[in-house]
Order: structure tokens, then sequence, then C-alpha cells
């Protein structure tokens, strides 16, 4: 479910829509997208595979990740916080 | 006699308009099943398309494929991989090591349907949505090379690009490779899968397919003197080759030989074929060469014979000039349509079972023969006891490649 733009989302939510596009993408169980999972090292996602669920992420959530933001994103929990403090 | 080592086949893998599997599609064939149907698709009527008739994959590869795989693959891409799995699950998945394993499989076309749909959103909506893997879906090489990352093939991976040759063309590079001391085992073949609105169009205006939209099932018809063009199809044929001691020491079962290859180009038109056939005469003289066989050894030859008027009547000049009137002919595309790429490669593994069952599957639809045609085409199944038989194919451009397989 996709909440309207501007609308604050909970961290719980943001997980779980973070989960949906990664299962999506790249086939990993959304109950496996936990804040201290490293997407490469954890789940196995390619670069390539990272702007997909980056292009997903801002749709969703209404935020904008530029590639060098996107670099800095290691693990789940650096892309919900990134989310959280970038929502319109 | 060369000391080159042989080559055979130990493996087969296709995914076709009339069968999902290798043995579903030859069973097809015995059968006389015919995979063309009316093309409904709705961009046939918004675009005034004047052929309205198809020849669609029986299984759709999304249905064998994870959801995952499916989406980082073109279709050309899923249809190889789909054949190449049931291939290398028919050669017992033979241990090797990586570097003694080479992948090759052509495509006429590529990712068309990725090219051309990407371009669709990059016109309507933007940038942003175009795919990540664009690139990787929509290059020719792209089938191959999906193949050789799943099977882990350090030895070569290639794609030979020679329009409707392509599949055979697959074939005999990998044979060369073997030949050449190179690789062990070769996974090999064509995938084609490119049905959308502009391949259509642009075939439909060189007035090479069939407008017998009234009746889809009688549409692709080789060598009959209605014919009027041919249906397009999609697929893929893959066939693992196998060094023979090495296929031998490991106990394989052993479908036949690759006896010999063959290619040449006619140098001589873009698309139309050389009339007295002299071009497409020295491949299948090449291969017979190559395969130390005589014209008399070849019992039959699964045609090209894409049912378009003049096509089908050159190759029968070919098959008369290279080989004489003595073989069995047949051309399976009645069946399946004309799989572009993939062609030759399926064709490949209809003529190896033609051997080893002793029976040629009848050209469907052969209600007359043309007349100009002096070469004995079967209408029906004809059982006859084969030693050896020829594949040929070719592609636009002039090229052209035949397979001489025989019993192992």
């Amino acid at each position: 479910m996709s909440p309207p733009k501007g609308n604050i989302v909970s961290n719980e939510d943001i997980i779980a829509g973070l989960g949906e596009i990664v299962e999506e993408v790249a086939g990993v169980a959304a109950a496996d997208v936990t804040p201290e999972k490293s997407f490469t090292d954890d789940l196995d996602i390619d670069s390539l595979s990272m702007v997909e669920i980056a292009v997903q992420a801002e749709d969703k959530f209404g935020v904008k990740i530029p590639d060098d933001e996107l670099a800095n994103l290691k693990t789940v929990g650096d892309a919900v916080a990134y989310i959280e403090a970038n929502q319109a | 006699m060369s000391t080159r080592p042989d080559v055979v086949v130990t493996g087969i893998g296709a995914t076709t308009p009339i069968g999902g599997t290798a043995p579903e599609t030859w069973q097809a064939m015995l059968d006389g099943r015919i995979g063309v149907v009316a093309n409904n698709e709705p961009w046939v009527e918004a675009n005034d398309l004047p052929v309205r008739i198809y020849a669609p994959l029986a299984v759709d590869p999304l249905t064998v494929l994870t959801r995952v795989e499916a989406r980082r693959l073109d279709r050309c891409q899923q249809v190889a991989l789909v054949a190449a799995r049931e291939a290398w699950a028919d050669a017992g998945e033979p241990e090797l090591d990586p570097e003694r394993l080479g992948v090759v499989v052509g495509t006429g076309i590529g990712g068309a349907l990725t090219l051309l749909g990407q371009d669709d959103v990059l016109e309507t909506v933007g940038i942003r949505k175009v795919a990540v893997l664009t690139i990787p879906m929509l290059m020719p090489n792209g089938p191959a090379a999906a193949v050789g990352l799943w099977a882990k093939a350090r030895g070569g991976v290639h794609a030979p690009v020679s329009a409707c040759a392509s599949g055979a063309e697959g074939i005999a590079w990998a044979y060369k490779m073997i030949q050449e001391g190179e690789i062990d085992i070769a996974i090999a073949g064509g995938a084609e899968a490119c049905i959308h609105p502009l391949p259509i169009a642009g075939f439909a205006q060189m007035r090479a397919m069939s407008t017998r939209n009234h009746d889809p099932q009688g549409a692709s018809r080789p060598f009959d003197v209605e014919r009027d063009g041919f249906v397009l199809g999609e697929g893929a044929g893959i066939m693992v080759l196998e060094r023979e001691d090495h296929a031998r020491a490991r106990g394989a079962t052993i479908y036949g030989r690759l006896a010999g290859i063959g290619m040449s180009n006619d140098a001589f038109h873009i698309t139309a074929p050389e009339p007295d056939g002299e071009g497409s005469a020295r491949a299948i003289a090449k291969a017979l060469k190559s395969a130390d066989l005589t014209r008399a050894d070849i019992g039959h030859v699964n045609a090209h014979a894409t049912s378009t008027p003049v096509g089908d009547l050159a190759e029968s000049n070919t098959i008369l000039r290279a080989i004489g009137d003595h073989p069995v002919v047949t051309a399976t595309k009645s069946m399946t349509g004309h799989m572009l790429g993939a062609a030759g490669a399926v064709e490949g593994i209809a003529t190896l079972l033609a051997i080893r069952d002793g029976v040629v599957p009848g050209t469907r639809n052969l209600n007359k023969l043309d007349p100009e045609i002096k070469v004995d085409v079967a209408a029906d199944n004809r059982k006859v006891e084969l030693t050896a038989a020829v594949n040929d194919s070719f592609g636009f451009g002039g090229h052209n490649v035949a397979l001489v397989f025989s019993k192992a």
C-alpha cells in the first residue's frame, strides 16, 4: 500500500514497503529485509538492482535519492533513515 | 580421415510453438500438430497489419522460470535459458572444468521486445522509467550470455548472428570449438522471440510473409503450389555437443553424431537466394566433406523451406545440386512456423531424432507439390532407415549453414 505523497510514514511502514520492493526486484523474501541487513553482503543485491530499488522507492515514498546518496545506503536501516529524513 | 575428435549430441532442449520441450516438439511433429493461429493481439488491428497469423510458444517461459529470473531477461533470453536447462539436464548435468565448457547461442534479431518496448517507455514516460537492464536485455549476445552465466561456461560464450541461419551457425561454431580442442562440451543452438508489430510490419513490407489470414493452420505450406510466405514463430533449440571420447568415458546417452558442418555465403543479394542454389550447395558440399560422407549416404534433408515462393524453389535446386533427388525431404516449418534464429537449432534436433527413430515427419499442408520442385518431399510421415541426414539453414545476408548428423 502506498500512502499519498506528503504523509508521514512510520518506520515499520517504510521497512515493509522496502521489503516489497526488494522482493519484487531481487526475489529476496520481504521478511528478510530487516534494518541490520546489508544490501550487497546479506541480500546479494547488485548495483543495477539497487538502482531499480531506488527508482521504485522514490515513487513509493515520495523522496529523491540522487546517485551519490544511493552509494551511502549500505544497509536497509540506512535506507529507512534516509527516506524518513527526506520525505516531503 | 582427420585426427580431429568426433562430436556427439548428448542432450537436447527446445521450446517451440508446438511443444514446451524437445520430446514434446518432436512428438507434435510426428502427430502433425500445427502451431499457427490467428493473431488477435490488439496491436494487429491498431496497426492495420496485413498479417494476422502467427505461431506463439506453446508454453510461456514465464510459467517455467522464476519471476525474478524472468524479469531480468528479455523473452529471447528466457527461451534460450529454458531450452538450455532442459538440454543440460537431459545430458545428465555433466561435471567438468568450467574452462572446458563453452556456449554458442545465436539469434537473428536479439532483444527486440526490450529495444522497442523501452523506446516506448522513454518516449511516453521518460528516462526514469527506462529499465536499468535495458542494454543487457536487448543486446544480441544476450541469450548466449544468459545461458553462459547460468552454466558457468568459462571456456567461451559466443553469439553468431546470421538472421535465420543463426541457430544452425551456433551449432556449427560449437562443433569447431570442440574440434579445435578448445572445449570438451558446448551448449549450442539458437533463440528468437520477436513477436511485435514492428518486425511483422517489416517482414510484411518485404512481402515475405503469408497473408493467408482466413486459414491459419494452412498458412505455412512449404513446397506447396499455393505457398505465399512464412509465418512468424518464436522459440529456442539447444543441443549439448560433446567430444565423443568424453561422452563415452562418462557413460552418457548419445543421440547421434554431429558428423560435419559447412558454411558459405551466396554474396549474391542481401535477401534473395541465389536461384540456382550454387552458394547453399557449397555449404552442403563442405559439410559432407568435413563429415567424410558422400551424397549417397544422405537419406534425408530437413529443409530450411520457409514457405516463400522463391526460397523453397531455390532450396530444391540446392538439394538437387548438392545431394540429388534421393533424400526424403521435409519442412517442419509447416508446423512450427518460422522461428528465425531458433529455426536451424530446432530443425537440427528434428533431423537427429529422424535418424534415431527412422521416421521423417511429413510436410503439413502439402496438398499439391509445386511442379517446379523436383525433390522428394514427404507429405506424410515416412518410415525410412537413415544413417545420415542434412539440415540446411539460410539467412538474410546470404548466409548458408549445413549440418550433417549421423548415427552414433
